[in-house]
């Protein structure tokens, strides 16, 4: 059984998630043959890259093609199965063998799985980011040139680079604050908080539908997902599309007046209280642990 | 102008997800239904192109009778007609609903100049109904999007990359999927919602090719089983916060 990995990279961390989950694929499909891996060389463009897989099935006929649950990834592969009219599981997180195979994959964000039967003559799967764990050793992946595609498009340029700043993705610390913070003014205690604990604001789509803050802040299944160290929730309900975005921290605190609310379900720490009292203390206990 | 916006109709989740007894569905006896507000977006930059360009806004969705609401909802904040492919309530895969979709924008009299999707449906997010109907339909395809500027038959989007935006240029007709951030959805006006009950909607019934990508059954991620540490209440928890924040290492 022949199982091809694209990776955006040698070094890629989805790229080596998608390689454990080919490893893990092969061996529970029968001889467990090491997986080949490849990159696409040659400039991004999304429909020739697809071509790139299509023809690469078409050359070397694997069983399987494992691509990482990027936004590229899951571009490139939407291509390559629209152009073959194959089927296309995206941001699987599990695969069983059988005739048909069934796989596991991630809906609403992550908030519900879903088994289903892969019909396939290639199995075109995406891997959900950080569904395996990426396992040495890793590979030298073989650099296949891009094909062309009659429909490309191609970037003609890379506008609005970031502009300093902690990011929300990369911040160890965000202070969250949804519709309970009331205005776009209240927001100056979020600010501040984020402030003092070097960390970055973010906010529930209650917020941005306002206009109290820009969708670029927005956590959530639609917005930006976080990782940090800790993520502290302020007048946030814990709706399950705001919880896609956020699951990834390693701890959390949830500042909520109402001692019911569900996001005290997937908090570690909580405060019942009115933010707009709780958050002053904070930052006034913060300034005196640190004699300012 | 002409331009498509696609839709799907998907219950609105709250706090907690419960399941009907045969797994298949999310239970929806307590909740409302919506649509993604990616797809909500694409609407709206429909609606925004066709005040700027002339033309008008088909709003189109594959789903049970009851998507209806969808439609009138989408129409409301400005789209002027709507087809409805009305399912048998159960799961379309994503070629399926491509296909659908595809034939129904051949069988229009009046091809688009533009078709809008939203990145991802916000149930299945399956990342690729809007890549095969481009495909099928031999057109280019953007996805990602965070802004269009039409101008002289070609449309200039941003697609969203870590650490920036790749600017696309696409020749007119276009297929091009949207993420939420694009535009502020304008709430519906009341008389928005009168005149969306008169618009004309076309209603069709086609046929569920079987399934290659088959839903066999739905389940809750495991819990964290997280027990939630009280810290306080009011005000006088700040010295406990303050305690766990320097535990953490983050003060
Ligand atoms: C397909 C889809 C995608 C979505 N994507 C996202 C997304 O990406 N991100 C997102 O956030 N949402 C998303 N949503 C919306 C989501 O379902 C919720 O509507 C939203 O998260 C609610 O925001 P909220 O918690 O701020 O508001 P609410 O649910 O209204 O909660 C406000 C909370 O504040 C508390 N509160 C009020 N006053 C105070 C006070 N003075 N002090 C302390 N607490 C107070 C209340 O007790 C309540 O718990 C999506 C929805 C759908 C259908
Ligand atoms: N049943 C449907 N009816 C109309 N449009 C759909 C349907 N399913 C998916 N789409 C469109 O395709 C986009 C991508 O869906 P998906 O490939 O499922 O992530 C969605 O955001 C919609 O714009």
């Amino acid at each position: 059984m022949s199982v091809l990995v694209l990776m955006e990279g040698a070094d890629d961390e989805l790229s080596l998630q998608a390689l454990t989950f080919a490893r893990e694929l092969a061996q529970a499909s029968g001889d467990g043959a090491e997986p080949s891996a490849f990159t696409i060389d040659g400039p991004y463009a999304p429909a020739a890259f697809g071509q790139t897989v299509a023809d690469l099935i078409g050359a070397r006929a694997p069983r399987a093609v494992i691509a990482p649950g990027s936004e590229r990834g899951n571009e490139v592969m939407a291509h390559a199965a629209a152009i073959l009219d194959e089927p296309l599981s995206a941001n699987t997180t599990a695969f069983e063998p059988g005739d048909p195979p069934t796989v596991t994959r991630v809906r609403w964000g992550g908030s519900l799985l879903e088994q289903a039967l892969l019909r396939a003559r290639t199995l075109l799967i995406t891997v959900a980011p950080h569904a395996v764990a990426a396992q040495a050793p890793g590979v030298m992946p073989e650099a296949v040139p891009a094909s062309g595609h009659a429909l490309a498009l191609a970037p003609t340029e890379r506008v609005g680079a970031s502009s300093g700043g902690v990011t929300l993705e990369e911040a160890s610390v965000v202070v969250s604050g949804g519709r309970g913070v009331g205005s776009a003014e209240g927001f100056a205690i979020i600010e501040e908080l984020a402030g003092l604990l070097h960390g970055a604001v973010g906010c529930s789509r209650a917020v941005t539908s306002a206009g109290w803050r820009p969708h670029t802040d927005q956590v959530g299944q639609t917005g930006t997902k976080v990782a940090p160290e800790l993520y502290i929730a302020c007048g946030i309900s814990g709706a399950t599309q705001h919880m896609a975005g956020c699951k990834g921290a390693k701890k959390l605190l949830a500042i909520n007046a109402d001692g019911e609310a569900s996001i005290f379900a997937h908090a570690d720490y909580g405060v019942v209280g009115d933010l707009h009292a709780v958050l002053p203390g904070i930052a006034a206990e913060i300034r005196k642990a640190r004699g300012a | 102008m002409h331009v498509y916006a696609c839709v799907k109709r998907v219950p609105m989740t709250g706090g907690q997800i419960t399941l009907t007894d045969d797994q298949r569905a999310i239970s929806t006896r307590h909740l409302g239904f919506t649509v993604s507000p990616h797809e909500e977006c694409a609407v709206e930059e429909a609606v925004q192109i066709v005040e700027r360009e002339g033309g008008s806004v088909t709003v189109l969705t594959l789903g049970p009778a009851e998507s209806e609401e969808q439609l009138r909802d989408m129409m409301a904040i400005g789209a002027d007609q709507a087809v409805h492919l009305v399912s048998d309530g159960e799961e379309w895969d994503p070629q399926a609903t491509a296909a659908a979709i595809v034939a129904a924008i051949r069988s229009d009299p009046q091809p688009p100049d533009l078709i809008l999707f939203g990145n991802e449906s916000a149930d299945a997010g399956n990342y690729q109904v809007a890549v095969r109907v481009a495909h099928q339909l031999g057109l280019p395809c953007v996805t990602g999007v965070k802004a269009i500027n039409i101008s002289g038959g070609r449309a200039r989007c941003e697609q969203e990359v870590p650490g920036g935006r790749d600017v696309y240029d696409a020749p007119l007709p276009a297929v091009v999927a949207v993420k939420e951030g694009i535009n502020l959805p304008r709430y519906p006006s009341v008389p928005g919602r009168l005149r969306a009950k008169r618009k004309p909607l076309a209603a069709s019934q086609p046929q569920r090719p079987p399934a290659r990508l088959e839903m066999l059954r739905l389940e809750l991620p495991p819990e964290a089983g997280k027990q939630v540490r009280i810290l306080g209440q009011g005000p006088d928890a700040a010295p406990a916060v303050v305690e766990i924040l320097s535990e953490l290492g983050v003060l």
